[in-house]
């Protein structure tokens, strides 16, 4: 039967189009239903193309300082739509990659908006978004709207900015992730409300490339999920680039001029002041996309805007699923991708475990870049655990100073009675590419033992993973 | 979130075991304490109790089941606020949480300290150890819980749950892993403390690598049931399961056979002093109301004392083999088969030397009952140096007994019965009963067992003895 599925996520983002390829290779004839674009947020609006835009300010960066590596350059400039086109082309190649793996895969796409009106069973109708830029028109082959049939539904339709009443984002002076992905011109001065990932990428990518960037933090620090030491840091540098940064404060008023926005702000100690920007960016959070997929009809159980699992992807409803964002935090794809799988497996009858949240990783890739896994040293003493901590910083290894990043520190955090690594929090040159190493010997269980025995190749930043390890021990040797 | 019950261990052996029951039904309200089923281990019938208050909101592993895993999700309560209805699956997906819904396994030990050396100092110690140990074969002789090369086959174990099972004492290789490739993960070793596995003993004993036992050899498997069933005629048999006790019994006695080397000696009791003592003391006993004796004792009541005396006259012979050592055992705890519909449990008469015939007597009996009723716990069929089997009521003459290991022996009782002996050059008619007693000759040697039973016999040929 044509309309006939074993399986039907609705979302193509990298949770859904990575569980479709895995449902797909299990043998499970799939179906993928996307209104926007394949890829989703991560790959069209998040995470792709804001790398994009931060590798052409991070080029940018090195060039105003070519005389620190005895290089000279002239005539520094840049061409803001030219690093948009950029990073409009990397998400529209991989967007057509992702089509390309869904059709290598045998795994239909369905374009159209979803919902589900009884178990086994999804309405898809049409559109009302456009299909996204480059990506126009819908790729082709795909299947037009009509009713599904599948034995199981996975929901994976992600989520979208938080918006705050009264500071609505309008798309002009007050943006979300969206606008600010593609600005027509770089504003001279820009107000960041919300310091999480999404809010201190854009702020360093905008400082980088000369707008006065202010960021205003409801929390008592910046980055608020990551260790508080690492915290400190960043903002010393951010503050050191020229950022104005205000913790445990509130934007409590916005007014839109003609070309800027006024915004008072209450600093938490009963003072008040106001700032006038170009631009204003709305990074509160996000929140997942539960409406219009009759959900509340089904009965499937829904806590706090969040789908309700057991772990391993089920609902309280046989044969509805969820997973990613709209299964709760943390809102990353790479949590998405493995819960999908995680899913798919467990439909299949595989042996699965739940994820263990405790062991994701998270990356902001600011400059400086921060990446972390695993328990804070707030919250590892929160939790009981009596720890050792491990300090190393960048400038005692021989890599970093080479390489002209001497600032950056890693910090390890172990359970002293066991020596189970409990958290990792690097800031610093690429260490947004160095935590992979902490997060699979905390999947392996690795205890310092083996930490302190592995090699780690020399010269590289790695070795200051090592030399944290060691430290935490007593055993530091280059500091 | 629903609240998992999960299957409990009620002995720290304990893999898995049978679900019997359901006291509860779904829907029904459960409060702290309240009975809610019955599990099956390998010979007892023990009861769950709930620790939380809620309803049962969906029973996972119906009654019936036989080799639930220990820490399986077998029933879900809905807590408060939470409509039952609703819920149908294990929260947190099944994974075994950490909190055992069990009755306090009477076993389950605190995790020892023999090994915990308190903070800086232990991470430090972790290291020297590491950093000293040579490498190869010599590790071997480590003297940790996790000691898996000791034992010849490698235990695949994450680095934390190696640790962590080192500093509990827990050897790995009673832990069922459920990592990838059946890898052990610190969760199945947190499992495994939680379901109050024993620590590998004397985690703290001087290492004693030549000691180590080689792996018993090979020995050639037995038939398949397939193989079995080719020999007979379908439809001339009716197959019956296998329940625990019925596995456990096969499983111990085949080892017992198999790896115990057995010998044997047989001799004859004149009983009728001891049959004389025992209607004196009998008729002495006082009577309830009803007019039933407070007591009764039988033969087989001076058979445990006199067996348990004999234990303390000959203390060599109150031993077991312990693979690198032998234990000798302090007390008389003299195991006592009891028979019962479907098999047969050991329950064990603990320090038997110093109780009287009434105390044993009365042990014994409330034991027996509720050993029919598979009400004994684990702990009071578990330990004992030796066992009674007595076969006298069925007019076995005489018979040689499996020993039940860890005991060092056996002793197998046949009939009280009138014989024909030649006393003083002439025939006399006496009172007699043949015992045999089966001997671990790793533990006991043959004039170590003559002896033993030459002291049994004194004492029962001489009952007045064992009540002084």
């Amino acid at each position: 039967m044509a309309n006939q599925y074993d399986i039907i996520v609705i979302g193509g983002g990298p949770g859904g189009y990575v569980a479709a390829i895995r449902a797909a290779q299990l043998g499970f004839k799939t179906a993928v239903v996307e209104r926007e674009h394949l890829g989703g947020i991560c790959l069209n609006w998040g995470c792709i193309p804001t790398k994009a835009l931060l590798r052409s300010a991070e080029i940018y960066h090195y060039m105003e300082h070519a005389k620190d590596y005895g290089l000279s350059a002239q005539g520094i400039g840049f061409d803001a739509a030219a690093i948009v086109q950029r990073s409009r082309g990397v998400s529209g190649r991989l967007n057509g990659g992702v089509g390309m793996l869904l059709k290598k895969n045998k795994v239909d796409v369905i374009w159209g908006e979803a919902s589900i009106s009884k178990p086994g069973e999804v309405v898809v109708t049409a559109t009302k978004k456009p299909a996204m830029q480059p990506q126009a028109p819908a790729p082709k082959g795909i299947l037009e709207p009509g009713t599904y049939q599948a034995k199981h539904i996975i929901i994976a339709t992600g989520a979208r900015p938080r918006v705050l009443p009264g500071i609505e984002p309008d798309g002009k002076l007050i943006w979300t992730y969206f606008e600010a992905m593609v600005p027509q011109a770089m504003p001279k001065s820009l107000l960041v409300m919300g310091s999480g990932a999404i809010g201190m990428e854009f702020a360093s990518f905008y400082r980088t490339l000369g707008a006065e960037v202010t960021v205003v933090e409801v929390l008592p620090q910046i980055l608020p999920v990551e260790d508080a030491e690492i915290a400190t840091l960043a903002r010393k540098r951010f503050e050191k680039q020229g950022m104005k940064i205000f913790t445990g404060a509130k934007v409590t008023k916005v007014e839109k001029g003609a070309n800027s926005v006024t915004a008072t702000i209450d600093d938490g100690k009963g003072g008040s002041q106001t700032i006038t920007a170009e631009r204003m960016i709305s990074a509160v959070g996000v929140v997942g996309n539960i409406e219009n997929l009759g959900l509340e009809k089904l009965g499937v159980k829904i806590e706090r805007g969040i789908i309700v699992t057991d772990g391993l992807g089920r609902t309280n409803v046989p044969g509805i699923y969820a997973i990613g964002d709209v299964a709760g935090a943390p809102m990353l794809a790479h949590k998405a991708e493995h819960e999908g799988v995680i899913c798919v497996e467990t439909i299949k009858g595989q042996h699965t475990h739940p994820m263990d949240k405790a062991k994701i990783p998270g990356c902001t890739y600011c400059n400086p870049q921060i990446a972390s896994v695993g328990l804070t040293e707030t919250k590892a003493k929160e939790q009981g655990y009596d720890i050792r901590v491990g300090r190393f910083p960048f400038v005692g290894n021989g890599k970093a100073i080479a390489l002209g990043e001497p600032d950056g520190l890693v910090k390890t955090i172990f359970d002293k009675k066991t020596g189970q690594l409990l958290g990792a929090h690097m800031i610093g040159a690429e260490v947004t590419e160095l935590i992979q190493g902490f997060v699979i010997a905390m999947n392996l269980e690795t205890t310092e033992e083996e930490l302190m025995h592995a090699v780690f190749p020399h010269p590289t930043l790695s070795e200051t993973m090592h030399e944290s390890v060691l430290d935490a021990y007593g055993r530091v040797i280059h500091i | 979130m629903p609240i998992n019950i999960l299957m409990p261990a009620l002995s720290p052996t304990m893999e898995k075991g049978n679900l019997a029951k359901w006291l509860k039904k779904e829907g029904d309200t459960v409060k702290s304490g309240d009975v809610i089923a019955e599990i099956e281990t390998d010979k007892a019938t023990m009861e769950v109790e709930a620790v939380d208050e809620g309803v049962l909101a969906k029973i996972v592993v119906p009654e019936g089941t036989a080799d639930v895993p220990v820490n399986q999700v077998i029933a879900l309560i809905a807590g408060e606020g939470e409509d039952p209805k609703s819920i149908t699956a294990p929260a947190g997906g099944g994974a075994p949480a950490p909190k055992a819904e069990a009755a306090p396994a009477p076993e389950a030990a605190p995790a020892p300290q023999a090994n915990a050396v308190p903070g800086d100092q232990a991470a430090h110690m972790a290291y020297a150890r590491v950093d000293q140990a040579p490498a190869g074969p010599a590790q071997a002789a480590k003297p940790d819980g996790a000691g898996q090369q000791a034992r010849g086959t490698r235990v695949f174990a994450s680095p934390l749950a190696k640790r962590i099972a080192r500093e509990a004492g827990i050897d790995l290789a009673s832990i069922q892993g459920s990592g990838p490739h059946g890898r052990i993960v610190e969760k199945d070793v947190r499992a495994a403390l939680q379901g109050g596995a024993k620590p590998a003993a004397a985690p703290a004993a001087p290492a004693a690598p030549a000691a180590r036992p080689a792996q018993p050899p090979a020995l050639a498997p037995s038939m398949g049931a397939d193989q079995v069933k080719a020999m007979f005629e379908a439809g001339t048999y009716e197959e019956v399961p296998l329940d625990g006790m019925r596995k456990t019994i096969a499983k111990r006695l085949v080892e017992s056979k198999q790896t115990v080397p057995h010998f044997y000696l047989s001799l004859d009791c004149e009983l009728d002093a001891l049959m004389a003592l025992r209607e004196q003391i009998n008729a002495a006993a006082g009577k309830d109301k009803d007019g039933k004796p407070a007591y009764k004792l039988s033969v087989n009541d001076f058979v445990i004392k006199a067996l348990a005396v004999a234990l303390q006259r000959v203390p060599a012979a109150n031993s077991v083999w312990a693979e690198d050592r032998i234990l000798r055992m302090k007390h008389s705890d003299v195991g006592v088969a009891v028979a019962i519909e479907g098999g047969l449990f050991t329950p064990v008469v603990r320090k038997a030397e110093q109780k009287t015939l009434t105390a044993i007597s009365a042990e014994v009996k409330d034991m027996a009952a509720r050993a029919r009723n598979r009400r004994l716990k684990p702990e009071e069929y578990t330990g004992g140096s030796t066992a009674v089997s007595n076969l006298g009521m069925y007019g076995i003459k005489d018979f040689q007994a499996v020993i039940n290991p860890p005991h060092g022996t056996i002793l197998a009782v046949g009939a009280g019965e009138q014989r024909v002996v030649v006393k003083n050059g002439a025939p006399a008619v006496v009172q007699a009963m043949t015992v045999t007693l089966s001997c671990d000759h790793r533990v006991v040697d043959g004039a170590l067992g003559a002896e033993l039973l030459a002291a049994f016999k004194q004492l029962i040929e001489n009952p007045m003895g064992m009540l002084v």
